[in-house]
């Protein structure tokens, strides 16, 4: 495909993006659905730019962003340094691996439960949920890359006798570099998701409380709004990391 | 040996959580013993509780997996036969796909009311993207040679999808719908933890807030099993049905 014919269908898409939205707007207008369960597009922009320019949306935004990123970045540190711990080791490949496996089925919101009656209803909890559900991805990507380096890269590391930390640090890390980020993208997804639900149950300011009381209230502009807030918060934090991927590994791409 | 091994640590530290706790005679709201855990679960599972519980969270579970995952399944065959429906549909794809599913609880419980309903498609909504994402990546990496082929057979489209298409991504659709598949259970559970009351989350959200820990952590671990078995079974299944073709395409997990 020539680069030109690819920004045509690019336009193409976008504008199917906008048929939907019109058809959305006309199904609020003229179905007949009441706008207490169907707000047609223009509530919810108008929702959308009364939020922001009193500030409330601003602030329950930067709340979940803040959780969000708080809670993955603990998950991160914590599953890259555990993972290369268990990686490099295989005492603990075997003693310790096996485990981690056993806890992984348990959905993480089923913990919330139990972290609830320990903790209590409290941000923390929603962080330590938080970091207990993203930790996973990483972790186990974490594993499996510095597990995995090839033989003769192992080799090398020996024969210039480097230590266990070094090799860590000069060889294995850098060598599941790939695995780590793609373990980190997905585990970002997880922390907005955790961040969502754990507002909503603890009633800690952010948009997961602020869209189950606009719900409970018959607000549904406010609740749409809100929605598209966390769409878009999942898509630019998404778009971000793949950029932040690329750059990271263009050394793998020549 | 080595599920001696495996078995080693888990064992130490439930022991040493059961000695710790008759050690310090503890007597918590939030906390209990291993052996309290495991009575706790036996009486449970005896008076069916459990059981009836985990029936109604599977049924919304697959019911959704099946809602979700089949519509997916129709639209990505669409996709990658017809290409510019591809490319036309794929801003929107892109843009709705990142929607966290559990933003829409409230949505759900603002149209369809509490129940089956609202948890069937919060389910489906959260399986219909992978299964969506990897089957239309399968279709596109097939074999051009069996497309081709099916042309010089002049295959009708009916019989091009179920003699060539559909055989030739099996393999890449069952790893994705068991991916889904411990999606399905996951999104469940949350939806009845945060929101529906039905099911073992709602199950469990009413023991930890009825102040039983015992009961809590049982059903917490049962949660665990259920997905564990789930996953295993479905594991094996591919293993036998596929051998390697299921991994072979980078699909890990």
């Amino acid at each position: 495909m020539t680069p030109r014919a690819k920004v045509l269908w690019m336009i193409g898409s976008v504008c199917v993006t906008a048929l939907i939205v019109v058809a959305w707007q006309m199904i609020a207008n003229y179905s007949g659905i009441p706008a207490v369960f169907l707000p047609g597009p223009d509530r919810a922009w108008r929702a959308l730019v009364t939020g922001f320019t009193t500030g409330d949306l601003t602030q329950l935004s930067m709340a979940t962003v803040e959780r969000m990123i708080y809670g993955w970045v603990l998950a991160s540190l914590a599953g890259i340094v555990l993972g290369a711990i268990i990686g490099s080791s295989k005492i603990a490949r075997e003693y310790v691996a096996p485990m981690l496996e056993m806890v992984r089925p348990v959905p993480v919101s089923a913990f919330m439960p139990v972290v609830i009656a320990i903790v209590g209803l409290s941000g923390g909890m929603v962080l330590i949920v938080i970091a207990l559900g993203a930790i996973w991805p990483v972790l186990l990507a974490t594993v499996h890359g510095v597990s995995s380096v090839e033989p003769r890269l192992m080799e090398v590391s020996r024969s210039l006798r480097l230590g266990r930390l070094q090799t860590l640090w000069k060889i294995a890390l850098p060598n599941s570099q790939p695995d780590i980020l793609a373990g980190m993208r997905i585990g970002l997804t997880v922390s907005l998701i955790l961040a969502v639900i754990g507002e909503m149950l603890t009633s800690e300011a952010g948009l997961g409380y602020h869209v189950l009381v606009a719900a409970r209230a018959f607000r549904s502009a406010d609740l749409f709004a809100g929605v598209i807030l966390l769409g878009l918060i999942g898509l630019v934090s998404n778009v971000a990391l793949q950029e932040i991927e690329r750059y990271m590994l263009r050394w793998k791409q020549r | 040996m080595k599920t001696l091994k495996a078995l080693l640590l888990p064992a130490i530290l439930l022991l040493a959580w059961e000695i710790a706790m008759h050690v310090k005679n503890v007597q918590s709201d939030s906390l209990a013993a291993p052996s309290q855990i495991a009575i706790a679960f036996k009486d449970a599972m005896l008076d069916g509780t459990i059981l009836s519980r985990t029936a109604e969270t599977l049924r919304a579970a697959l019911l959704g997996l099946a809602l979700g995952g089949g519509s997916a399944l129709i639209l990505s065959i669409i996709l990658g036969l017809v290409p510019p429906v591809a490319r036309l549909l794929q801003f929107t794809i892109e843009v709705l796909r990142p929607v966290p599913s559990v933003a829409l609880i409230p949505v759900a419980i603002l149209t369809l009311g509490f129940g089956y309903g609202m948890e069937i498609s919060l389910v489906a909504f959260s399986t219909f993207w992978p299964i969506l994402i990897y089957g239309h990546a399968a279709i596109t990496n097939i074999d051009e040679q069996m497309l081709d082929l099916a042309k010089v057979l002049r295959l009708k489209t009916f019989a091009r999808i179920t003699k060539i298409i559909l055989p030739a991504t099996l393999p890449r659709y069952f790893v994705a719908f068991r991916l889904a598949t411990a999606v399905s259970l996951i999104i469940a559970v949350t939806v009845e933890i945060a929101a529906n009351p039905l099911g073992i989350g709602y199950e469990l959200m009413q023991a930890s807030q009825s102040l039983h820990p015992d009961l809590t952590f049982a059903l917490v671990l049962w949660i665990g099993l259920v997905g564990w078995t789930l996953n295993t079974l479905l594991l094996f299944a591919q293993r036998r049905l596929f051998g390697p073709a299921g991994v072979a395409f980078g699909i890990q997990q």
